[in-house]
């Protein structure tokens, strides 16, 4: 057993339990600035990654994997994590007790995805998923005077367990046929079970639960209210890293464990794909909160993703990582903003009452009316964040959509359902266009906005705006460093 | 660093920079414009009159790697075949839309005085949008050409929907959005899927040209019949073909006056440039199979579009529908598949630069001192306007292609090259051109400017300074000089023109033309100079 492998997760789960230990001396006032203290760490321990990385192999008897994949995707989770922390600083006000559990809990949540992009077996998979899982129980619910966030972590509870159920029935299946958890082992006889409808309902269930952590239709059900409903910084980790989870499972267990069935079913992933599509974008039209809005939008690039993987190519799943990079500044990016423009509203707190489906009042999209004069930089960096998410060209989105359009036309010949696909996406690229521009307009051109008091912006807070414009540009302009890197990271995936 | 660098980076460099100005110095954004822009123009005019009309290939090329390859093996050192490279040169074909763009872009620098509010935003969309446009006509990448043209597009929306004018502003902001945006990304996939067909590595125009040209490396035939249309009709949609011309009118009736210049004169000209750059010699035969389809397409822009444009009661929209009746005369041209009608076309590009920006530049100085450009409440403007007035009056004669303008040159040379081809067409479309344009523009020339003068307009102003009129008169100039000496632009097109026609000319042209000379020898290496056309234009 070689713990070195594990050196990025042991480190995070060090500093969470740290974290814990330190919340039972510090006084309350200092509490809220143990999260930069977190994020001091994380830092260390991403720096410390990429200049002494792990060397790759396995471990814990091939549950384990290192490689370029899980490396890269450790970055990322890491990187995720950074950026979710400050803002949890930031929003520490809403929360009335246990900020240091908050953070705590996101570095746990970040340890279960560090295991899921090294996980090369089913038991792994399923554990760092319910490690994820279960964090985001509570962490979506963790505003417990808020109606909205309980009624959030319900939803998010019930179906989450029911896609667990799914998961674990499933992999019960394989593992009766395939006599192995393992993938690489699953990978040398899963052909064999190309036909057995057993076996392929078993793999379907395990998808149906990896399509629940990156909600792709027909398992997005529970998104818009868990996004809507779940504290800002919650619900950027959940945009963020546990779909990037998702997408790091989906990646593994197709094309390591079973790639040969993974060939055949492309059709399957190409109609999920177009229908997440389709129903993330037209759903978002008529949302008026901004959080849910994008939660409809997670929806719709997750379709985006899964076009890239049904693509079956190695072109394909680079794409994903390379969408993926870019999703991460831009998201954490435009939830930064909310995040902070909302909560410096005067606070409507609907305790008492019952909410009304969760309704939110302050969240709503005219809340943003005027931000570019309350504060330019967190107008400019949703504003730019908008524009990558609807992919426009010279931010990150429109080179992750051009290189994922590329994989799937590079298909095409061969398969003519690509050629629909794309177009289905172009539509809702189009579709996309039309809110995420009305969000814009919101921002700059509202008539009369009813409140101009400049936004504060710390300084971290400032810092990490500043990284996410800068990765949004870099990444759009400059994409030669990590098309070779996405690239790099799934070279061995295949093989 | 080419000449063509600086030209694209000054603009976007004078954007960046303006970022940084405090929002109060107005005159700083109008003089950081205007210089930016008058020197992407001089250098310009510089790389114009330096450019070497008989020497095969690409001038002031530039190529940076950007992507090496979208493999993890290792790559070739060659830079021509890495997969995205910023890559910039000009042949004979981009040369003259770089120039018509860079001055199209300093008159509209010029004229946007009109603009009072956001100042500062205005400015950096409009340097963007100029940057993005000359980008967009340097570039020698599939992708850069794309990334160029919505770095240009994407401000083009943003200040209709802020700056423009009238009722319908914001519904014609959300049209033109969707339609470009729609029309963009099915060029794009048509893009990618061409990209695909060749398949090559890269995305490098010259590089997927010479392996097209090889005779068992082209797109097969049922790609070729497949992908021309996506490609078509994605470009169509952003050069207003018929029947996807709607959003053209009402957008550039609601666009300020520098980006309905902007837009009508240059942007529009990438999807027809894309469709020679690019359809034509890497889809020959979708091109043939297609070419049929597009002439009577441009029946609908020559005819349909002036029809309705002879019924418009507003100066703005008459020259929306007339620059979108303009564009049949193109589209004939490259439907035409033979040397002298895409020379032709491509004149008439450039032709049309000049003289849509003219137009929209002397309606929105109407504009501006009448507050409104329905023509029943003008009349009589000559007399005192005599300036802007002649200027409109022969704005209005280049547009219905009085010989001495460039556009005669251009539409003549069209109609040459498409008579060989579509008899019928071309005899519709002569009379669509020469008829209904002339009826259309001249009637409203007289309604808004002769006859008594209206007395509400006693107290208007003509552009009286130098200054004033340099906007002006220089795109008039423009239309002179390349009107009275077309061989400046034809003598440079038709060398690329005839290698880009070698393939999809082929079968067009009878053996005994004159032009196919050079049509029937596929095999030779590219850019091989082809021997000079006989059709000269004077």
């Amino acid at each position: 057993m070689n713990l070195l492998l594990l050196v990025h997760e042991w480190s995070v789960i060090a500093l969470a339990l740290a974290l814990l230990l330190a919340d039972l001396w510090l006084p309350l006032s200092s509490k809220r600035k143990l999260g930069y203290a977190a994020v001091a760490g994380l830092v260390v321990i991403l720096l410390y990654g990429i200049i002494k990385p792990p060397p790759y192999g396995t471990t814990f008897g091939g549950m384990y994997v290192m490689d370029g994949l899980a490396l890269f995707f450790k970055r990322f989770f890491i990187s995720a994590a950074i950026l979710v922390l400050l803002m949890s600083v930031e929003f520490a006000d809403h929360i009335e007790t246990g900020i240091a559990e908050y953070y705590a809990l996101i570095l746990f949540a970040l340890s279960g995805m560090l295991f899921a992009s090294s996980a090369n077996d089913f038991s792994l998979l399923f554990v760092s998923l319910e490690l994820i899982t279960v964090t985001f129980y509570v962490l979506t619910s963790f505003q417990r005077a808020r109606l909205a966030s309980l009624e959030a972590g319900v939803k998010y509870l019930i179906i989450g367990a029911l896609s667990t159920g799914f998961t674990v029935f499933g992999i019960a299946l394989v593992y009766g046929l395939g006599k192995t958890l393992n993938f690489g082992q699953l990978a040398a006889v899963a052909g064999q079970f190309k036909s057995n409808p057993v076996f392929l309902f078993g793999l379907l269930l395990v998808l149906t639960g990896l399509g629940f952590k990156i909600a792709a239709f027909p398992f997005q059900i529970w998104a818009p209210d868990v996004y809507q409903g779940a504290p800002s910084p919650t619900t950027a980790f959940l945009a963020v890293g546990s779909k990037a989870a998702g997408f790091v499972l989906l990646l593994r267990v197709l094309f390591t464990a079973v790639p040969q069935i993974a060939l055949e079913w492309s059709r399957l992933l190409i109609v999920i794909s177009a229908i997440t599509i389709l129903y993330g974008n037209l759903c978002a039209i008529p949302q008026r909160n901004i959080k849910r809005l994008l939660g409809y939008s997670s929806i719709a690039h997750a379709g985006y993703m899964l076009l890239g993987i049904s693509a079956l190519s190695a072109a394909g799943q680079s794409a994903v990582l390379y969408y993926l990079s870019g999703y991460l500044v831009t998201v954490l990016g435009a939830f930064t903003v909310i995040c902070i423009a909302l909560q410096s509203r005067p606070a409507e707190r609907d305790e008492g009452g019952p909410s009304h489906g969760g309704l939110d009042f302050n969240e709503d999209i005219s809340s943003l009316a005027g931000l570019n004069q309350r504060s330019p930089l967190l107008a400019a960096t949703i504003t730019l964040a908008l524009v990558s998410l609807a992919g426009i060209p010279p931010l990150a989105g429109f080179l992750g959509k051009f290189l994922l359009f590329k994989a799937a036309l590079a298909q095409a010949p061969a398969q003519h359902a690509y050629y629909w696909l794309v177009a289905i996406a172009i539509a809702g690229v189009v579709i996309s266009i039309y809110y995420y521009f009305g969000l814009i307009r919101a921002i700059y051109w509202s008539k009369d906005p009813a409140d101009l008091s400049p936004i504060r912006t710390s300084i971290p807070i400032r810092i990490s705006l500043c990284a996410c414009i800068i990765g949004m540009l870099y990444l759009g302009i400059r994409p030669n460093l990590f098309v070779k890197f996405a690239a790099d990271a799934i070279q061995k995936l295949t093989s | 660093m080419s000449v063509l660098t600086y030209i694209i980076l000054i603009p976007l460099a004078a954007a960046l920079a303006l970022v940084f100005v405090p929002r109060t110095f107005s005159v700083v954004f109008r003089a950081v414009a205007i210089l930016a822009t008058l020197a992407s123009a001089l250098l310009a005019i510089k790389m114009f009159v330096q450019f070497q009309p008989g020497a095969a290939g690409f001038q002031n090329e530039q190529q940076v790697t950007w992507v090496s390859s979208f493999d993890p093996r290792p790559t070739t050192p060659d830079p021509r075949l890495a997969a995205i490279s910023y890559h910039v040169g000009v042949d004979g074909i981009n040369v003259g839309l770089v120039l018509m763009a860079a001055i199209v872009a300093f008159a509209a620098a010029c004229v946007s005085s009109e603009i009072k509010r956001r100042e500062k935003q205005f400015y950096i969309l409009l340097l963007t949008m100029a940057g993005g446009i000359l980008g967009a006509f340097a570039s020698l990448d599939l992708f850069f050409f794309y990334f160029f043209h919505e770095l240009a597009l994407v401000p083009t929306f943003i200040m209709i929907g802020v700056w423009g004018r009238g009722a319908q502003k914001n519904y014609a902001t959300f049209q033109i959005t969707l339609y470009l945006s729609i029309g963009a990304l099915i060029a794009l996939v048509g893009l990618i899927a061409l990209y695909v067909q060749t398949g090559a590595k890269t995305f490098d125009i010259p590089a997927l040209i010479a392996m097209a040209s090889e005779p068992e490396n082209g797109v097969p035939l049922g790609a070729q019949k497949f992908i021309f249309p996506v490609l078509l009709f994605g470009f169509g949609i952003l050069v207003s073909l018929w029947p996807f011309h709607t959003w053209a009118p009402l957008g550039y009736a609601s666009a300020p006056t520098p980006t309905a210049m902007l837009h009508a004169g240059a942007l529009k000209k990438f999807g027809l440039y894309g469709l020679i750059r690019i359809a034509l010699p890497l889809l020959p035969q979708g091109a043939q199979a297609w070419a049929h389809t597009l002439a009577w397409l441009c029946l609908g822009n020559l005819l349909y579009a002036g029809w309705v444009a002879m019924r418009q009661k507003d100066l703005n929209w008459l020259a929306g529908y007339s620059s979108v009746a303009h564009m049949g005369f193109v589209f004939l041209g490259i439907a035409s598949l033979s040397l002298i009608g895409v020379t032709g076309a491509v004149v008439v590009m450039i032709a049309h630069g000049f003289l849509a920006s003219l137009i929209f530049a002397l309606n929105g100085y109407l504009y501006r001192q009448t507050g409104t450009l329905e023509i029943a409440q003008l009349g009589g403007l000559l007399r005192k306007l005599p300036f802007i007035g002649a200027a409109l009056i022969m704005a209005a004669f280049a547009g219905c292609g009085l010989p001495g303008f460039a556009n005669f040159a251009g539409e003549l040379s069209v109609f040459f090259g498409a008579w060989k081809s579509f008899q019928t067409i071309t005899v519709l479309a002569c009379w669509g051109a020469m008829l209904v344009g002339a009826l259309y523009l001249l009637r409203a020339m007289r309604a808004a400017l002769h006859g008594p003068l209206v007395q509400k307009w006693a107290n208007i102003e003509d552009a009286r300074t130098l200054w004033r009129k340099t906007p002006f008169a220089l795109l008039l100039a423009c239309l002179l000089i390349f009107g009275f000496f077309p061989r400046l632009l034809t003598d440079k097109i038709q060398l690329p023109a005839a290698v880009i026609l070698r393939t999809a000319a082929a079968d067009v042209f009878t053996p005994s033309s004159s032009s196919s000379s050079s049509s029937s020898s596929s095999s030779k290496p590219l850019y091989v100079a082809a021997p000079p056309d006989k059709h000269h234009l004077q």
